[in-house]
């Protein structure tokens, strides 16, 4: 029974922090057909913005409230600047290319970005716990949970249906859906495609280093955490089909359960069940559960 | 085209005693790094072949890892160090490794292939770092080498396992030569171009892909035995997806137009990253990154291009643009 329920409330944790780690990948995916690598670095440039604001403005005494605004904030002004940097610097050079190339280019940016990280933080792991446990502990069942664990679950949920609604009620979001289904046309009606992009890869950058900026307080800021989120991301995004944001939300959950059983009931799995999950699901769906399906070229 | 060898196998055959020959000219250091780096170049090898097919592997560490593994687990559990037996072991293992695999893989194509071997690699990375019995994270060491019962010493010893790099080295990259002009190979180039074609045409892409992925499987496992001998040590780092894609990136660099191409390639990465790293250690990824930008933009079919655009031109239908216009 203990054991179902720390799953339960571990594995939505794990679900809420992937979701927001990789539902910026699928978004970007969707709309733009890029395989982003360097969503890993929109992470850990969120991370240690958020990191270091929270360090710095801990050491000045006031009261730790404020740095639930810190937070966002940081993910906001790190993914704007990297993501804008990005697309424009070097990704609309690249627009209308093949997909595994656009994949080995945005390896290479992530690479980059991995080392801008470590000439602007350092190499040395940043630690912020604070606004992890001011919020004090909840008991659930006998087991006492930071309060901050089901904030972000609340944050992930938001920003899930906030996506949604924007994309299914707002006219922004149907023009965009008529990007998706087809860039040549959409041009050809007077639709501002570029501007779709660039605002979408913004967006997308803006959750990824949300994803790490809200993890943070939990975690050791270091350098190589970029290579750890993205590849757990990937396989969160395949598992519920590229592209798809309700898809990126059970990717999450599945593989946020998948581990934190793996945790509590044998830890040495902890990181190869993920992907044992994945390959598992992709044997029986080859694209993934809610992947669009794709005409065969000829 | 009555010739036994091609131009390629004939520098690669020139290449052998030359090589060896290095052993008396260049300074220690030097020969260290051209021995490590032909272990790593069989794996880019590995990488490149599947990229004539069109197929961009993310996780090649995966048999990188697993002949070097096998070697390790064979000295460590049942005492083997012969060479040719350690090879072997490597070989067989990563082969029936990559046939199961195969019928999954040889299923997807572009992003789809790239991520998947990807997760796979990552699996073994998973089970690696989490056993301690294999020193988790750490790795563990290898026994040296011998050499059908014989067991070479101090200076000799270096010596023994250079070459003993050196010659399968470049003969694999022939008997690869001699693949990607066959029937198969041909066949590979031609699922780059247009996979349904290629079935209406009667060939089977399922059965060629997964001997290519079975193959390159072969070639970095062997890749990974000798770079764990002379490195002597292995761990997970080999199948992670950095390592990875690693790869990928020296043959992106090399491009694949030539076998050689992945092997000088790695040799110079190797060379150009003492000396970066020694200038400045926080930014060699960067220059990794910036490198590989200007190659996919400028020069998309790598740097082998440079050298073989004269020729390119002569020949016709070998040049064929990449990506064909029109849906």
């Amino acid at each position: 029974m203990l054991t179902t329920v720390a799953i339960t409330v571990d594995g939505l944790g794990f679900a809420a922090w992937l979701f927001l780690s990789s539902v910026g990948l699928t978004l970007i995916y969707g709309v733009m057909r890029i395989l982003n690598i360097a969503h890993g670095g929109f992470y850990a440039v969120g991370a240690y913005a958020s990191a270091w604001a929270i360090g710095l403005y801990t050491q000045t005494g006031n009261t730790i409230a404020l740095t639930y605004l810190i937070i966002p904030a940081a993910a906001l002004i790190a993914g704007v600047i990297s993501g804008l940097l990005i697309e424009r610097g070097v990704l609309r050079f690249m627009y209308g290319r093949d997909e595994v190339l656009m994949v080995l280019v945005t390896y290479a940016i992530f690479l980059i970005l991995e080392d801008v990280t470590k000439l602007i933080w350092g190499t040395e792991s940043y630690i912020s716990y604070q606004p992890a446990y001011f919020l004090g502990t909840i008991d659930v069942f006998g087991i006492p949970y930071t309060v901050y664990k089901f904030m972000i679950v609340a944050v992930a949920l938001v920003v899930g249906l906030t996506l949604f609604l924007v994309l299914n009620k707002t006219r922004t979001g149907k023009l965009l859906l008529v990007v998706i289904e087809d860039r040549e046309i959409s041009t050809a009606l007077g639709i501002n495609v570029t501007l779709f992009f660039t605002v979408t890869f913004v967006v997308g950058a803006t959750l990824g280093a949300l994803g790490g900026a809200i993890t943070a307080p939990e975690i050791s800021v270091q350098p190589g955490i970029s290579a750890e989120i993205i590849v757990m991301a990937f396989a969160v995004i395949v598992i519920g089909g590229m592209g798809s944001i309700g898809g990126a939300m059970i990717g999450a959950l599945i593989v946020g359960l998948a581990r934190a059983a793996s945790v509590h009931i044998y830890p040495p799995a902890e990181l190869f069940s993920i992907y044992l999950v994945m390959a598992a699901i992709l044997a029986v769906k080859p694209y993934g559960l809610f992947a669009l399906s794709q005409g065969r070229k000829i | 085209m009555t010739r036994f060898f091609d131009k390629t196998e004939l520098a690669l055959l020139a290449g052998m005693p030359l090589l060896i020959a290095m052993l008396f000219v260049l300074p220690q250091w030097v020969l260290n790094y051209v021995q490590v780096s032909l272990g790593t170049g069989l794996v880019a090898l590995g990488v490149m072949i599947q990229m004539r097919a069109g197929l961009v592997s993310f996780g090649q560490g995966l048999y990188f890892c697993v002949g070097g593994y096998s070697a390790g687990l064979a000295g460590r559990m049942f005492n083997i160090s012969d060479i040719f037996l350690l090879v072997l072991i490597g070989v067989l293992v990563s082969l029936v490794i990559s046939f199961t695999l195969g019928f999954l893989l040889r299923r997807y194509r572009d992003i789809f292939f790239a991520m998947l071997t990807l997760a796979v690699s990552m699996i073994l990375f998973g089970i690696l770092t989490s056993t301690e019995e294999l020193g988790s994270t750490d790795g563990f060491n290898l026994p040296a080498p011998t050499y059908l019962g014989w067991l070479p010493e101090g200076e000799m010893a270096r010596n023994a396992l250079y070459i003993a790099t050196v010659i399968p080295v470049l003969t694999i990259a022939m008997l690869l030569n001699r693949y990607l002009r066959s029937p198969v190979g041909f066949v590979n180039e031609a699922i780059r171009e247009n996979e349904l074609r290629v079935e209406y045409l009667g060939s089977s892409a399922h059965q060629s892909i997964h001997i290519t992925y079975m193959m390159a499987a072969a070639v970095s496992s062997i890749g990974g035995v000798l770079w764990a001998l002379s490195i002597g040590h292995v761990d997970p780092e080999m199948t992670n997806w950095t390592t990875s894609g690693h790869f990928v990136f020296i043959s992106i660099l090399s491009g694949t137009g030539n076998v050689i191409a992945p092997l000088l390639g790695t040799f110079f990465l190797e060379i150009l990253r003492v000396f970066a790293v020694d200038l400045s250690p926080n930014t060699w990824q960067a220059i990794l990154g910036t490198v590989m930008l200007l190659t996919i933009v400028f020069l998309p079919k790598g740097m082998w291009s440079l050298f073989a655009r004269k020729k390119r031109q002569t020949r016709d239908g070998d040049d064929l643009p990449q990506n064909i216009a029109g849906e």
